[in-house]
């Protein structure tokens, strides 16, 4: 609902959204998955996701990146109202996803990994196109140097490769294609302490290259310390609108668990944050 | 992994070649002379051949149990259409395309049924391995097919510059396989598929199309391999290339490649193709009775496999 958002908190407008939700709407039979979500994301902006299992971040992130079409609201991308058919018309948009589960192929080099199904062909056609090895090597080691990632063996397999350098790799994968958004769904849970913090110094990376970011994480403590912004999620309906600065862990996890209801989740984000901020003032 | 482990995986095949050709030349003196050499070349050729096609399946994954009927298939598809017309080159030619057509669909079949089935490919080759030889049966009548004619004998005795004719057909299709599956990009997603599925398909890749294409592949080259077979003994035997589809894995798993898929090259299947023929004929020229051919040859499999485990040590996958 961009009006509510215009009329409460006029932007300025170098803040005008990179990406905007309005009531979006998801049922799977009887089951309303997403219930007038709303949200909105700047550019260069890094966005945490949280909330129980079952809350709906994943049915979100899946209509944001278009695996899913909502069945009702409105999603605007770079200012123009979007409807995206597959997961590759989001990716032809701007938007990535690297999933959880890595989908990596551990005996391919990083080269290999991140040029997978759009191979650099030097010459040949239909069955027989012989790849261009150099060129996919030097762009690729070009692009993990963007992320001030250091490699120990460049042509190393990634199955060889810690989890945080693989998680570098997929993320590297995803930036290929100068995406605007790009969404991390549980980038750190398989990870060890020093590794996560590794990739979460990424995210940083990437809002000061503009991108912006959605961080799916259940680590509430990760959130916390790399996001400008917290959205949570309860039960399909947004719970609350944070700005991260000032918010902390426990209310975090308040709206988590569903303790402190929002009333109604329809505004953009202004007015939603305003409504936190009055039921912060209330408890305190 | 370190360096010699490394260095032993990729080689090993190659050194343990080179060690039994010592032994055997040792023991024997006609093993290291070059018809004997040149008898070995020529009576591989056919199982190297289907190899190839084995290496690439399993490259995928998949496994292929219907190689050796398809092969026998083939030869008398072959021997059919060369008894029914004069033997002129003009039928040679028709009776290779009907032979590598036959082998081509039946490895359609296999692919879709597995793909698009969702049938495991080891169920489906294993009834493909009892149709085949049912279907090669059929058209034979149970007896062989006599008198293929000098020109369909070529395959297996002409020679092109003194290279035996199928000799240089083994070293002209290995040197594109091995180019093709490291240097393009078809190649490589044979690997990436026998690696992770899924991301490739996630990557946007026809993983469907590929895996049926190769059954495919394998089909043509396993009755190319037949074909081979049907030259050399100028017959098409009903009960050819039985049990070869055994022979065949045993060549590309003592080349190292894995099982799991996404890890293997082509050119060490071609080594333990010839590793297997060094057996058999260093045992024969030894004058070791037949029935312990079958089991040093069972017994090096087993022994070249737990090698490679104790190789890739914790990186098995």
């Amino acid at each position: 609902m961009s009006e509510t958002t215009s009329a409460t908190e006029p932007r300025p407008k170098h803040r005008e959204p990179l990406l905007e939700l309005s009531d979006i709407t998801k049922r799977f039979g009887g089951v309303t998955a997403l219930d007038h979500v709303s949200l909105d994301i700047d550019a260069g902006e890094v966005v945490g996701l949280v909330g129980d299992n079952g809350a709906g971040k994943s049915t979100l992130v899946k209509t944001i990146s278009g695996a899913y079409r909502p069945d009702s609201g409105r999603l605007l991308f770079g200012g123009a109202v979007r409807e995206f058919a597959t997961p590759g018309a989001a990716k032809d948009a701007g938007i990535e996803t690297v999933y959880q589960d890595l989908a990596l192929v551990d005996t391919l080099d990083a080269a290999g990994n991140i040029f997978l199904g759009r191979e650099l062909i030097r010459f040949g056609a239909g069955p027989i196109r012989f790849l261009d090895h150099r060129a996919m090597r030097e762009q690729a080691f070009a692009l993990l140097e963007r992320l001030g990632l250091k490699l120990p063996d460049p042509s190393a397999e990634v199955g060889t490769l810690s989890g945080g350098q693989r998680q570098s790799v997929a993320i590297s994968r995803a930036l290929y294609t100068d995406p605007k958004l790009v969404i991390l769904d549980e980038p750190t849970s398989a990870l060890a302490v020093k590794e996560a913090e590794r990739v979460l110094e990424l995210t940083q990376t990437l809002r000061e290259q503009g991108v912006a970011v959605i961080l799916i994480s259940h680590t509430i403590r990760d959130v916390m310390a790399t996001t400008d912004r917290i959205i949570v999620l309860h039960r399909g309906r947004k719970m609350a609108d944070l700005v991260t600065a000032d918010t902390d862990e426990e209310e975090v996890v308040r709206y988590i668990v569903g303790q402190d209801r929002v009333g109604q989740n329809r505004g953009g984000r202004a007015g939603q944050r305003t409504n936190s901020e009055t039921q912060n003032g209330a408890e305190a | 992994m370190s360096g010699w482990r490394r260095f032993a995986l990729e080689y090993g095949i190659f050194i343990i070649l080179l060690v039994f050709m010592a032994v055997l030349a040792a023991l024997s003196p006609n093993f290291l002379t070059l018809s004997n050499l040149r008898n070995i070349g020529t009576q591989v050729a056919a199982l190297a051949v289907i190899a190839v096609g084995t290496t690439l399946v399993i490259l995928l994954a998949e496994i292929d149990l219907s190689v050796g009927s398809v092969a026998a298939l083939c030869g008398a598809v072959a021997a059919t259409i060369l008894s029914a017309g004069d033997q002129s080159s003009g039928w040679v030619v028709l009776a290779l395309l009907g032979g590598l057509g036959t082998g081509a669909f039946i490895g359609f079949v296999n692919g879709a049924l597995s793909v698009w089935g969702g049938i495991p490919s080891f169920i489906v080759t294993l009834g493909m391995l009892s149709v085949g030889r049912g279907l090669t049966l059929l058209i034979t009548g149970g007896r062989p097919i006599f008198g293929l004619g000098d020109s369909f004998s070529q395959i297996a005795y002409g020679s092109v510059l003194g290279v035996a004719m199928p000799i240089l057909l083994v070293v002209l299709l290995y040197g594109v396989a091995a180019l093709w599956l490291h240097a393009t990009q078809l190649g490589r997603y044979l690997y990436a598929i026998g690696a992770n599925p899924r991301a490739v398909e996630l990557a946007g890749v026809g993983v469907r199309r590929i895996k049926i294409g190769t059954f495919a592949l394998a089909g043509a080259l396993a009755g190319l391999g037949g074909m081979m077979i049907a030259s050399r003994l100028d017959s098409a035997q009903p009960t050819a290339a039985s049990g070869w589809e055994l022979d065949a894995i045993a060549a590309v798993v003592l080349g190292g490649t894995s099982l799991y898929g996404g890890r293997g090259s082509v050119i060490r299947t071609l080594a333990g193709a010839v590793l297997l023929q060094f057996i058999a004929n260093g045992l024969n020229l030894l004058d070791v009775q037949a029935y312990w051919q079958q089991i040093t040859k069972g017994g090096i499999i087993i022994l070249a496999l737990l090698a490679e485990r104790g190789l890739r040590g914790n990186t098995a996958s």
